[in-house]
């Protein structure tokens, strides 16, 4: 306290407020509205992932997966039980359908996380429909998701070697029918808030975060896209059935203000969904046809009755929506319990970057590029 | 960009104790190298244009156990050339909570270590000199102990309320 100057004002917010997003405490050393520092706290929701899984077997982690990040539980499994396959030497066996089911499923998921991305924005701001629209059309994909594996929002779904159960059926019309309803949907979208001038006044040449800073940061995902670099793992590690799969990296270009900047991070994630989108309708493609469900399919054909890989440490990294997650993996060869689990959020490195962010701007401004960051404190705090 | 050449590198600028040793099998190859030499490899790995690792995916703190020491595990990546890379770190076994095993700070050359390192002091115990603000990232400041050490025990209260 004593290296505060006369005019300046310690102000707290959160960890109880609606625009931090979850429990996140911000200490703010302001001047009147001028923010000159921000102090991020978190922990308040640590519940020791890296802890629990060193007592437990793969299998039983995958549900602690699922709560890190949990507006997107499909790709936290995915990742998870990818790098275990990879560790077991399973991967190259693993069915083409289980494969196209896994990213159906994901891609699902991703555009459930942006469109509670997008809607929480819009109330950042101050738009409070979009909100509205987002978590209707949300709804859809939740309900589905829990037609699939018995659960609402944390699935336990994508298992080592399979999956929990195969797609209910039924399930590919539904989908397809949801993706006739959807599009049309992300155009209203789009004249309600992607161009409304209101939300770009507020949102462009606010909070520009140039390449160099966000590699050096550490931010993945659309954080650093919208930063202007084509980086996605999906393409890059080419994992799962992703390198059979057409779709575009969508970065941000400046086209309201500057590069990198709130509205490009906005869009970036606006444009993923369209990809996801197209992912979707080539996934469903292909499930209806080479690919269809067969009276002998077991989606827990290869799930191994005990999980102990051999003496090694692996690192898996995935594209999650928010960014780059990943699990570092250390087994002793012996039991099926590893050694030691080291989860790396994507939401805990682009939120390190916020005070970097936040240096001599507004406080109203400080709100707008928070929720740009697109932070899910379950993923921060673990 | 394979992990012969990366060595090469790197003993022809510090010399052959820089690395002390490199694990070849197993998924991912690592370059196990010498602590004293950590932030000058950094340096170098991140700004040869050659090697180019401008992408510091995770730092892990390990316990590796009772008589077996600490360690910590830096994954690189870099971007333009779409090559990872895993440094590793051996600690001394030092239990004693008053001195902690130490290594450099690679805050200065990604600062993607900055939080990453205090996680790693605030979970493992491991003392990072150089960093700007090594404080607890996760756990409230007042906590006693570092939970992800295998001779952790829990604590019976917190503020005297029983937890346990």
């Amino acid at each position: 306290m004593s290296e505060l100057a006369p005019e300046e004002m310690i102000i707290n917010i959160g960890p109880q407020h609606p625009s931090t997003h979850g429990v996140l405490r911000l200490e703010v050393i302001s001047d009147g509205e001028i923010v000159k520092e921000v102090i991020p706290h978190m922990g308040y929701l640590h519940r020791c992932f890296e802890k629990h899984a060193e007592s437990l077997s793969y299998g039983k982690t995958i549900p602690f997966t699922d709560r890190m990040d949990y507006l997107a539980s499909m790709n936290n499994s995915h990742a998870f039980v990818m790098g275990v396959e990879r560790m077991l030497g399973l991967e190259k066996e693993i069915p083409k359908r289980i494969e196209y089911i896994r990213v159906l499923v994901c891609e699902l998921n991703r555009i459930a996380s942006h469109l509670i991305a997008i809607g929480t924005y819009g109330i950042d701001i101050g738009a409070f429909t979009p909100f509205m629209w987002c978590f209707r059309d949300r709804e859809h994909i939740m309900n589905m998701l829990e037609w699939a594996s018995g659960s609402r929002m944390l699935y336990n779904y994508i298992w080592v070697g399979g999956l929990f159960y195969d797609l209910p059926v039924g399930f590919e019309d539904r989908c397809e029918e949801f993706v006739a309803y959807f599009k049309p949907k992300l155009v209203e979208l789009d004249e309600l808030l992607t161009n409304n001038q209101i939300f770009i006044s507020r949102t462009a040449n606010v909070g520009e975060l140039p390449l160099e800073v966000a590699i050096n940061y550490g931010c993945s995902g659309p954080m650093l896209r919208a930063s202007g670099l084509k980086w996605d793992l999906r393409r890059v590690d080419e994992y799962s059935v992703y390198p059979e799969i057409d779709f575009e990296i969508p970065i941000g270009k400046g086209e309201m203000g500057k590069k990198g900047d709130c509205w490009d991070r906005y869009k970036v994630r606006v444009d993923e969904i369209v990809e996801s989108v197209k992912i979707i309708e080539q996934c469903l493609e292909r499930l209806q046809k080479d690919l269809k469900r067969t009276p002998d399919f077991d989606p827990r054909g290869l799930v191994p009755k005990k999980v102990s890989p051999k003496a090694q440490d692996y690192y898996i990294r995935a594209e999650n929506p928010k960014g780059e997650l990943g699990f570092y993996f250390i087994t002793d060869g012996r039991s099926d319990i590893p050694r030691r689990v080291k989860a790396r959020g994507p939401s805990f490195n682009n939120l390190s970057v916020l005070p970097e962010l936040s240096k001599n701007i507004l406080i109203a401004d400080l709100i707008a590029i928070l929720g740009s960051i697109d932070i899910v404190l379950g993923e921060v705090d673990r | 960009m394979d992990l012969t050449k990366i060595k090469n590198i790197l003993t022809k600028r510090f010399g052959d104790t820089c690395i002390v040793d490199e694990e070849l099998q197993g998924l991912q190859p690592a370059l196990i190298v010498h602590a004293d030499f950590l932030l000058d490899i950094c340096k170098e790995l991140r700004q040869n244009k050659e090697t180019w690792f401008d992408f510091l995916s995770c730092i892990s703190a390990i316990d590796y156990g009772p008589n077996e020491g600490f360690g910590v595990v830096y994954h690189l990546a870099s971007i333009p050339h779409k090559t990872q890379l895993t440094l590793k770190v051996k600690l001394d076994d030092l239990r004693d909570e008053s001195i902690l095993p130490s290594i450099d700070s690679v805050s200065s050359v990604w600062r993607t270590a900055d939080w990453h390192e205090r996680e790693a002091y605030d979970l493992v115990g491991v003392f990072f000199n150089g960093h700007p603000d090594l404080r607890r990232i996760l756990l409230p400041d007042d906590w006693k102990g570092y939970p992800l050490r295998r001779d952790y025990q829990d604590a019976e209260s917190y503020h005297g309320i029983p937890i346990n």
